[in-house]
């Protein structure tokens, strides 16, 4: 047993969630009690989706417990499949199932046995075992694998042997999907970025994309994982049994965006002749780096040389907090005295990518660790994850998030990619305005703020008028003194002003509940 | 006969886990501390629903269950203790409140039989509630909650001196209904009334005042803000709900502890409030003094709102149990509700209530709504599509893809939380249920009401080759 409030990364259904309602036309049942289906009110509220969340329950009830699901699962299944006609369906276990032990897969094979349209799919996942992270990367994996083996099966030959690659050159790109960090506007960079190019895209996984089209992943010449966490064992395991190479590393900043299309391109040419051939590479990263981003010429202006030396702590999953440990040290000249991830089945990796980077690295998925850790350093700004802002605040430090969890101020309306060169700005701002924050508050600290002089008249105050004459009763002031701090005042003048047009001359607690009776709260 | 006709579906609804009572009680309470005993999926629940609060350092926490706990290779006894021991020296609460889930129920860990030993051990209490997503809906959790504390409510004092006011038939089931206690006593003569559910400090404030006005004194209120100050329960104690979701808590006062339930319509809406006061007034024998007035000068200030609804429908989908209140109280104001679903109906808990909501059909000439408990999202969809009513009271899973389609809705969580008690405000409630109103008629000219097409997603850049 562990004390806990707080976690970084989110159960295992929550991954294979996130991937089944990132298709088109999946439908995922959760055996799970009720209550279970928070996921659908994060990625209605979060993502503001406008669809339904293709996601149910199959209630585990207190008769379940007694007796198992017996018919219940399989009725769900039958039912949502004539319900919603979906390609899939993806039974997914929860914590409570995987302690029940019923045979799910029994469930799965008896639901495809009354010949339903959708083919049914029980998630490989063990609630207990993995996070959401590896969850998500698993049932992508699984999904894939699904599909290429049974077109395999139905054709009876290998579909390596029978697939053609795409005329042009083009990639897949994997691992895009709901509720993940800016993903959506992360894609249509690379979407933008690779076209500039001239690299197709063939197909975008998990996001939008049908189940019925997973036949055609094999046609692209190889696969792109921008986020470590979530794409990597689709990859890898398209790369053994298709022969189709990957790129896993992330274009986030300058310099690995550059390290990315020059793998891209190297890789392309050395897969086959191209019909047409590709931009030359060398000159459109340095037409973009030095020209069309803003971000190179950012870290030679005179604003980011007084961001020399200054210390910064970053935290966050494995793959967002790398790439920023990288730009603030090698872009900008910042000091990054900690680097840390809670993605600790993927601690060596990070270890590795972040060495020579930053001071120390910090591996944990404990809160209370980095919060101390923070307090420790007392750097001048912090990029990490909405818990890590928090702990700014409380540290009066600033914050940039760079990173899930998150809320739904990250998820912005407007387009703010973090991969490639448009990301490069964004991180460029958003990492200019922490500092700058921070400095700012700093001097007016020092110099005491911006209105040195008392205030002397109270324009907006209620002690005006008859007003001196009104007197709060004890019991009433203390009424007062428990609405929160930010609609006191009105409660307080809105109090005032109603016993002024009663004439009352003393303020108990029934005026102001009369008050508050009469006017509008 | 009663009209009112009672479905049930199939159980295949959104709402929330009953642990998320924690979060209103861990504020109401203030000196104590809840300990959720589950897993990351409970954990990752409290986590998002209570957004902010969760950095403001709560007094709750999850005692986190791993594969070790779970295959039993830990002792779960030494491990609760631990953490229990931590507790108490980290915080010191007057009382540890632990949350059974639903792992702690399948896995048949004995909490209830932990308790007393550890409690000894630490000397503090512990209360132990079963607020499981197995058993029970939402709002539900707090009723487990106080159902458990009702066990720790101290003894009526004189206890002997007041039992002339006991009558035998105290103990069964039936309500005190129409049946005068006593004559009309002076204040410190009459037997004492404790009320339950929890309310934030101000709204039980104004509600003591408004029973106070009536020349009726509570004794107390279960829960208090302090769990050191709980009320004395015992024969000849006067107990009334203010919430619909408490039934457990209300059998656990009358058979356990032998109080007296006054079965009253709850304090929602100025006419509910209202039944409510005149119920424990013919209780204790009182003629209730100027209510006529303080309920329609309520009506009087509520008329720019009460424009608004006139006529228009709702539909509740259900998923807090507040909605058969609410329901009465809209219909009252004019409304047409269509569907009251439900997760869950205590129909002798509710009684009051449900005879109440078909009183005020009739008088507002209204045809009744059904009630459909345990009820089945898919099928209430499809019902929203063919009835297409004015307003539609859900979850957020439900309320973004509505309002996509055209189809207005109000969070109906925000009911919870919100003060929606007593006269004083009823303002607050038509406030909620008119604001996506009054956000049509502002945004009624511009056309853009519907907002599907069909696809989504940036897998479209492929479908619409999007040129940038």
């Amino acid at each position: 047993m562990k004390l806990a409030y707080w976690m970084y990364a989110g159960p295992a259904h929550i991954g294979t969630l996130r991937v089944a309602s990132s298709f088109k036309n999946v439908h995922a049942i959760m055996h799970a009690p009720l209550g279970d289906d928070y996921f659908n009110v994060m990625r209605s509220m979060l993502e503001r989706e406008r669809d339904f969340t293709p996601v149910t329950a199959s209630i585990v009830d207190r008769h379940v417990l007694a007796r198992g699901s017996q018919e219940k699962v399989v009725e769900n299944l039958t039912r949502k499949d004539q319900q919603e006609k979906p390609d899939l369906i993806v039974l997914t276990p929860t914590c409570t199932s995987s302690i029940l032990q019923e045979d799910l897969q029994n469930f799965v094979e008896r639901a495809a046995g009354t010949s339903t349209h959708s083919d049914i799919l029980l998630a490989d996942v063990n609630h207990y075992r993995v996070n959401e992270f590896q969850a998500a990367d698993r049932t992508l994996e699984q999904i894939i694998a699904f599909y290429l083996g049974k077109i395999e099966k139905d054709t009876a030959s290998t579909v390596s042997d029978r697939t053609k690659k795409t005329k042009e050159p083009s990639v897949n790109i994997l691992g895009v999907f709901t509720l993940g960090f800016h993903h959506q506007h992360d894609c249509r960079e690379i979407y933008r970025l690779l076209k500039d190019l001239g690299i197709q895209v063939n197909l975008i996984l998990p996001e939008g994309c049908r189940v019925t089209d997973l036949k055609k992943i094999p046609e692209a010449w190889l696969n792109i994982v921008p986020y470590r966490e979530m794409g990597l064992m689709a990859a890898q395991y398209l790369e053994k049994q298709y022969n189709m190479p990957y790129i896993a590393t992330t274009p986030m900043g300058l310099v690995e965006t550059a390290s990315w299309i020059r793998q891209i391109c190297d890789l392309l040419q050395s897969l086959g002749p191209l019909v047409t051939p590709l931009r030359d590479s060398a000159k459109y990263i340095d037409q973009q780096t030095r020209f069309v981003s803003q971000a190179a010429w950012f870290s030679r202006s005179i604003d980011c040389q007084n961001l020399t030396g200054k210390k910064a702590l970053v935290f966050g999953d494995g793959t967002h907090a790398a790439a920023m440990t990288k730009i603030l040290v090698r872009e900008m000249g910042i000091n990054v005295c900690c680097a840390g991830t809670y993605c600790q089945h993927d601690g060596d990796w990070f270890r590795e990518q972040v060495q020579g980077f930053c001071d120390q690295v910090l591996i944990t998925d404990d809160h209370t660790k980095v919060g101390n850790m923070i307090a420790q350093i007392e750097p001048a700004a912090i990029f990490g994850t909405q818990m890590e802002r928090h702990v700014g605040k409380r540290l009066d430090i600033p914050c940039g998030v760079i990173s899930a969890p998150i809320h739904i101020q990250n998820f912005p309306l407007s387009y703010r990619p973090f991969l490639g060169y448009e990301g490069a700005n964004q991180i460029a701002d958003l990492v200019y305005n922490s500092f700058t924050l921070g400095m700012e508050d700093h001097l007016l600290e020092i110099f005491g703020g911006h209105d040195v002089k008392t205030v002397i008249t109270k324009n907006l105050s209620t002690d005006q008028g008859g007003a001196s004459h009104l007197i709060w009763t004890s019991s009433a002031q203390t009424e007062l003194q428990k609405i929160p701090g930010f609609v006191r005042n009105r409660i307080q003048r809105n109090t005032e002003k109603f016993a002024r047009s009663k004439k009352i001359q003393e303020i108990t607690v029934e005026v102001m509940y009369a008050a508050k009776e009469a006017l509008a709260g | 006969m009663s009209p009112l006709k009672f479905e049930c579906e199939t159980g295949n609804y959104h709402t929330f886990c009953p642990i998320s009572c924690v979060a209103w009680l861990y504020q109401k309470i203030s000196d104590s501390f809840f300990l959720v005993i589950g897993t990351k999926t409970c954990g990752y629940f409290l986590q998002n629903a209570l957004g902010v609060m969760i950095f403001a350092e709560p007094r709750y926490a999850m005692a986190e269950l791993e594969e070790g706990d779970i295959s039993a290779q830990l002792h779960d006894f030494d491990e609760l203790k631990r953490l229990c021991f931590q507790i108490q020296q980290d915080r010191n609460p007057s009382v540890l409140v632990w949350i059974g889930t639903c792992t702690t129920e399948i896995i048949k860990m004995d909490l209830e039989g932990m308790a007393p030993k550890i409690e000894a051990m630490i000397d503090v209490p512990i209360i132990v509630a079963r607020a499981n997503g197995l058993d029970y809906a939402f709002t539900q959790g707090e009723d487990t909650v106080l159902a458990a504390m009702a066990h720790r409510c101290p003894v009526v004092q004189g206890q002997k001196g007041e039992a002339s006011l006991a009558q035998p038939e105290r103990r069964s089931f039936a309500r005190p209904e129409g049946r005068r206690v006593a004559e009309a006593l002076p204040a410190s003569q009459q037997p004492s009334l404790v009320l339950f559910g929890s309310l934030p400090s101000s709204v039980a404030q104004q509600l003591t005042r408004e029973l106070e006005s009536q020349g009726i004194t509570i004794s107390g209120w279960l829960p208090e803000a302090r769990y050191e100050e709980l009320p004395e329960l015992g024969p000849g104690v006067f107990v009334c709900g203010v919430h619909p979701f408490l039934s457990r808590t209300a059998t656990t006062l009358m058979r356990r502890r032998k109080c007296q339930l006054i079965g009253a319509p709850f304090p929602i809406g100025p006419d509910g409030t209202r039944a409510w006061i005149e119920k424990i007034c013919q209780v204790f024998d009182i003629s209730p003094k100027n209510l006529d007035e303080r309920e329609s000068q309520i009506w009087e200030n509520l008329k720019d709102y009460l424009s608004l609804m006139k006529s228009k429908s709702v539909f509740f989908m259900g998923d807090n149990l507040l909605e058969i209140s609410l329901a009465r109280f809209l219909i009252r104001c004019g409304m047409i509700v269509y569907e009251i679903g439900i997760p869950y109906m205590d129909k002798r808990f509710q009684a009051s209530e449900l005879n109440f909501l078909e009183k005020t059909c009739n008088e507002m000439n209204v045809p009744i709504p059904r009630i459909v408990e345990k009820p089945d999202n898919w099928n209430q969809i499809q019902r929203i599509r063919a009835l297409q009513p004015d307003l539609v009271i859900t979850g957020l899973a439900h309320s973004n893809p509505l309002e996509a389609r055209g189809i207005t809705t109000k969070w109906s969580v925000e009911f919870t939380f919100a003060q929606i008690h007593g006269f004083t405000n009823a303002r607050d409630i038509l406030e909620l249920v008119t604001r996506p109103l009054r956000r049509n008629n502002h945004l009624k000219d511009l056309g853009w009401s519907k907002l599907v097409t069909g696809s989504h997603g940036c897998g479209d850049l492929l479908d619409q080759k999007v040129a940038q």
